[in-house]
């Protein structure tokens, strides 16, 4: 077990650097450089300037000789100075935006995970019940929903209308002069319109998941056996069957853990969030490679930390599952 | 909107989005009381919040060029000289400049009572830092040519400046209305090339009417007012940039009274969504012509538009009006020229083409261009049929209408029109630039100043330069040179009308139209007074009546 632990981590090391370098250089054949964006399409920006900044970036070295300059520094975690005017390291970039980011998916993933296993196990035990058909439609209805338009929905209808609860951003503009638990409450309310509006849409796919995984569990003859022991109803679903329904479960939450700290581009633009999206999109836009560099080396990284401890956890919950080295290969 | 834009980028900028805003200018000298609002007697406080569409660059705006860190930076720093409500050079922090007779020599008198938010004064001495800094190689600022073409400068006593050229540069002056940066902050990283590393790029130390406070990267910056402002205290005690990168949130954010001010509402939110009782006793909306116009242009390489004959025939396909209702639901004036509506060197005298689609096709007819087989298009003489790709940028939705609204047009004329929408860097890298198009449809922004020296100059056309469609006109290069090396305004008002009617007749490209700015601002403020300059060029004046005041102010 530890072996297989030790063996996948090494071989993710090349992999590792494989994806940053298939990503640097899809990066740079992107149209259009950093430097279109410092100096835009304007008649007196200075063509010297653009020389010099190019040089200083190490633009004017071939794409291998970059990438090898960056990679010489990432391993010592050194990702460089963005190449926007503030000039500032990107690891202090992606560090004030990564809490916000962590911290609204984690709730939203407690959440989706807390409503989905109920709807999906219940639709399933009482499949094409009227009950079954209602949460069907429903999350049908959030699966085919933009979340950008939900979210214009809902802030017209809670903040423009009735002006229960703000609009947009995470504190209001007199948060210092509140008092410890107004803020508190300030804060939670300007966070309740996102964390609605990207449970709505991920709830779906995840209770859907449940239920299908729970019919499966459900025609199996040890469910069978449970029943026909006399036990109740209620004792052979949680007991008995809940366990293996949500073994899949597992797998999708250890892989969703890239996901938290990548964030919602749109619900984090519309709902003006200064989150890890959003950064990730910009730095795109204006061709900042040591930020969108930065950004994929951190999600790069807990994929595959999410894809071993997936592969881990499942071993430990699914005793049936057996790692290579000790017993052939699963 | 910037209030006080750094020289090279008032003049001209390509616009990439659709949003062309004013070029707005610093405090003005004439106290206008009371405009419009109820007679209510100006006061201190209040917090003034600004929706912004993206998070400022850095701090120190000669470095960037991005519109909010101009904004921004405009409130804390100040220029020698500043463009008034008419956008005319008015005293800044030079009380006074004197012109040598040759134009050679431009002197400054500066201000004594000028300090930095740190207390330390301003003196010649960092006029003469910032020259040397913009001139450095190592500083990496978009715009330093007004610099480069400066000789030398002097600081003979604290209090004078005095700056001298080789030749006579029109826009001499304005090269000075640009953001003064403290020696005794900056001086080493300036010298070393670490600008953007300085704690200034994100704590500066400005003169301006407010001070620097706070700035959470995407979220907020604020700023207070500088109560030792050498033009008196602003009265608004504090301003928020809150950035919010969804226009439509923007929107809500002004229904729910969470902003006091958007630089532009779109057509349909200025003409329908904002028509009801309750916004329009909220906010004070506002109309005036933009800075920048709208564009069809010509590839001047392509032997059929080399022919002035088959441009004319465009323009008169073209119907501007219908472009103007049918894109900016009206809310757009008929561009005749590149120089900006309102100011000195401007003329509407100037020859224009009616929408008239049989004269154009007489002068496509006379050009060779027939429909021969009659299949309802028109042919050359070797029964070649006129087909042509219209381009513009993606994600603008304007410019996409009126590539289809000339679609049509240009069919009823017998011309076969395709619509190619590109990401914008792909656009100009693969497009523009190399001069690989046949028309294009795009934004230019017209400056304060009406030298346009680099759009129509016969020697700018060049892969990085701006002469986009190659236009190369002896007597336009001859009257641009005049234009560019006077310091005599009823001089260059000659050589700037000439060159209108030229442009206006020749057609490099058919100008469509100005867009109309679209500002709105609360209620509760009052002093606002729009102006060809836009209206935040009187900033430090607006203020909020003691009772109506909404924010307590820290």
């Amino acid at each position: 077990m530890a072996l297989f632990a030790l063996r996948r981590l090494l071989l993710s090391i090349p992999l590792l650097i494989g994806i940053t370098f298939v990503s640097y250089v899809v990066i740079s054949l992107a149209p259009g450089g950093p430097l279109d964006f410092l100096t835009p399409e304007d008649p007196n920006a200075s063509v010297e300037v653009k020389q010099r900044l190019i040089q200083e970036f190490g633009l004017d070295q071939p794409i291998h000789v970059q990438y090898w300059q960056w990679l010489k520094r990432a391993v010592r975690l050194d990702f460089g100075r963005s190449f926007l005017p503030d000039g500032r390291p990107v690891l202090t970039k992606i560090g004030e935006r990564l809490p916000i980011t962590l911290f609204l998916n984690l709730i939203e993933m407690a959440i989706i995970v807390g409503l989905a296993v109920p709807i999906g196990v219940l639709s399933a035990t009482r499949q094409y019940s009227l009950y079954d058909k209602i949460t069907t439609v429903f999350v049908f209805v959030g699966f085919a929903t933009p979340d950008f338009w939900l979210a214009l929905l809902l802030m017209i209808l809670f903040g423009v209308q009735l002006g229960w609860l703000p609009i947009s951003g995470l504190r209001s503009l007199n948060w210092e002069y509140l008092s410890f638990w107004q803020q508190q409450w300030d804060f939670f309310s300007h966070l309740v319109l996102p964390i609605v509006v990207a449970t709505f849409g991920g709830l779906a796919g995840f209770s859907r998941y449940m239920r299908q995984s729970m019919l499966e569990v459900v025609r199996q003859d040890y469910v069978q056996t449970a029943r026909a022991k006399g036990l109740s109803e209620r004792a052979v679903i949680s007991k008995h069957a809940l366990r293996n329904a949500l073994l899949p479960v597992v797998t999708i939450l250890a892989l969703a853990l890239p996901g938290l700290i990548g964030g919602s581009v749109i619900i984090e633009s519309i709902f003006a969030i200064p989150g890890m999206g959003q950064l990730m999109v910009q730095s795109v836009f204006s061709r900042d490679y040591p930020v969108v560099m930065g950004n994929l080396v951190i999600v790069a990284t807990l994929t595959l930390v999410a894809n071993l401890v997936a592969d881990i956890t499942y071993g430990l919950v699914d005793p049936r599952i057996r790692f290579a080295g000790r017993r052939g290969r699963r | 909107m910037p209030r006080r834009p750094a020289p090279g980028r008032s003049l001209l900028a390509w616009a990439a989005g659709g949003l062309l805003v004013a070029a707005c200018n610093g405090p003005i000298e004439s106290r206008s009381e009371d405009t419009g609002a109820t007679g209510s007697a100006p006061a201190y406080g209040d917090t003034f919040i600004q929706a912004s569409i993206g998070d400022i660059g850095g701090l120190i705006p000669s470095l960037t060029s991005d519109q909010s860190s101009h904004e921004v930076g405009g409130m804390i720093y100040d220029g020698l000289v500043k463009l008034d409500r008419d956008l005319k050079m008015v005293p800044s922090m030079a009380e006074s400049w004197t012109y040598s007779r040759d134009c050679l020599e431009l002197t400054f008198k500066l201000r004594r009572d000028v300090k930095w938010h740190d207390g330390r004064p301003f003196t010649a001495d960092d006029v003469l830092f910032t020259y040397q800094t913009m001139i450095n190689p190592k500083t990496p600022a978009p715009f330093k040519e007004g610099f480069l073409l400066v000789k030398n400068v002097q600081a003979p006593d604290p209090y004078t400046v005095r700056v001298t050229y080789d030749k006579p540069y029109a826009r001499a002056l304005e090269t000075w209305n640009t953001y003064m940066l403290p020696r005794h902050l900056l001086q080493s990283f300036a010298e070393a090339g670490t600008l953007r590393e300085s704690p200034q790029n994100s704590h500066p130390i400005g003169t301006g009417p407010y001070r620097f406070q706070e700035w959470k990267a995407g979220e907020k910056v604020v700023l207070v007012a500088n109560p030792d402002y050498f033009e008196g205290r602003p009265y608004l005690s504090r301003i928020v940039y809150r950035v919010i990168p969804s226009q439509a949130t923007i929107f809500l954010e002004l229904k729910a009274k969470g902003v006091d001010y958007a630089s532009s509402l779109t057509g349909i939110q200025y003409a329908r969504q904002t028509e009801y009782p309750a916004f329009r006793k909220a906010y004070q909306k506002f109309r005036y012509p933009g800075s920048g116009y709208t564009f069809v242009g010509f590839n001047l390489k392509d032997p059929r538009f080399a022919d002035p004959r088959v441009r004319q025939a465009f323009a008169h396909a073209i119907n501007k009006q219908e472009l103007i209702d049918g894109v900016r639901l009206g809310l757009a004036r008929e561009a005749t020229g590149p120089i900006r509506p309102g100011t000195w060197a401007y003329t509407d005298d100037v020859k224009r083409f009616a929408y008239d689609p049989e004269k154009a096709k007489a002068l496509l007819a006379e050009a060779g261009w027939k429909d021969r087989d009659g299949d309802g298009l028109i042919e050359d003489r070797d029964g070649k049929p006129f087909t042509l790709t219209i381009r513009t940028n993606q994600g603008n939705d304007e410019r996409k209408k009126i590539a289809e609204l000339i679609q049509q047009r240009l069919k009823e004329i017998g011309i076969q029109v395709d619509i190619q929408l590109i990401e914008w860097a792909a656009f100009i890298k693969e497009f523009v630039k190399p001069r690989r198009f046949e028309v294009i449809v795009l934004g230019l922004g017209s400056g304060t100043d009406p030298d346009q020296y680099v759009v129509w100059h016969s020697s700018q056309r060049g892969p990085d330069q701006m002469n986009r469609t190659g236009y190369d006109n002896p007597e336009v290069d001859h009257l641009l040179e005049l234009g560019r090396s006077s310091c005599v305004q009823e001089e260059r008002v000659r050589y700037y009308h000439r060159i209108q009617q030229i442009l206006a007749e020749d057609l490099p490209m058919i100008f469509l139209y100005t867009a109309d700015a679209l500002p709105v601002v609360s209620a509760r403020v009052r002093g606002v007074s729009p102006s060809p300059a836009g209206i935040l060029h009187n900033f430090t004046e607006w203020f909020v009546p003691k009772q109506q005041q909404r924010y307590t102010s820290g």
